[in-house]
């Protein structure tokens, strides 16, 4: 799994690649909660196009850092989900709690 | 009882590195039989929640994972059935009914979603699951391979 950032005028993107599972969501995890503390971002947007696998611990990790946002008053947006992502998303109706936008 | 037509079987221990290992071997064997890309990604998907509550539920953290295997039991019968069962010898589920409701979950320091079986009941054609407390869990899966 590979986690990269890029901070610009109070929004961060946070992209993530690889498949996401209970073993690797950890990692996600503590990364994702660093890059979010260290920004402190307006709008933290996380890039989920290059997920290629995800289970619902893949659920956890989004539901957990949307609590890490509002913990530190950013808003968190799912960009750009991938057909896996979704798919969970949609299972536990997180794509009618959480914004979700698609651009390139 | 269907025929089965061709069968696998794979032990591994309960460490979580294992679960991607499980969830591409059971697709590499259901490969054989020509499912969709649509299936093949529903079926890593079930297996690995299947895997994950082994790992997660079944075994403490604190036991030394070399004792706690975790066995998958492959079955391809007539009209290409899959039937998987996803068994461990971990600390067993007391009430079945209510650890299948959706988030519902018993972990509390980590940051399970309780949809596991809520995404194995969606993404399979068929589950049941057998438990004994203090003796293990078994899963058991169905997915049609060749489904439109």
């Amino acid at each position: 799994m590979e986690i990269r950032s890029e901070c610009v005028s109070g929004t961060t993107l946070a992209f993530i690649k690889g498949e996401i599972d209970h073993h690797n969501a950890k990692e996600a995890r503590s990364a994702l909660d660093g890059i979010i503390e260290r920004d402190r971002p307006i709008t933290f947007k996380l890039e989920l196009s290059g997920v290629s696998f995800c289970d619902s611990s893949g659920l956890g990790l989004v539901m957990g850092r949307m609590r890490k946002c509002q913990s530190v008053g950013s808003n968190m947006v799912v960009r750009n989900p991938s057909p896996a992502a979704m798919r969970i998303l949609e299972i536990a109706g997180m794509d009618k709690i959480i914004k979700i936008e698609r651009e390139n | 009882m269907s025929k089965s037509i061709n069968s696998m079987k794979i032990e591994f221990i309960a460490k979580s590195a294992n679960e991607g290992f499980a969830r591409s071997a059971v697709a590499a064997f259901a490969a054989q039989y020509d499912p969709s890309v649509a299936v093949i990604a529903d079926l890593k998907t079930v297996v690995s929640e299947a895997v994950t509550n082994c790992i997660v539920h079944g075994y403490s953290e604190k036991e030394d994972i070399s004792l706690c295997p975790i066995y998958i039991d492959c079955k391809i019968t007539e009209g290409n059935i899959l039937k998987i069962k996803i068994k461990d010898k971990g600390r067993g589920i007391e009430d079945i009914k209510t650890a299948m409701q959706p988030l519902y979950t018993t972990d509390t320091e980590g940051e399970r979603s309780g949809m596991g079986f809520t995404v194995m009941q969606t993404f399979a054609d068929g589950i049941k699951v057998r438990s004994a407390v203090g003796k293990g869990t078994t899963v058991m899966l169905e997915m049609r391979l060749n489904r439109r």
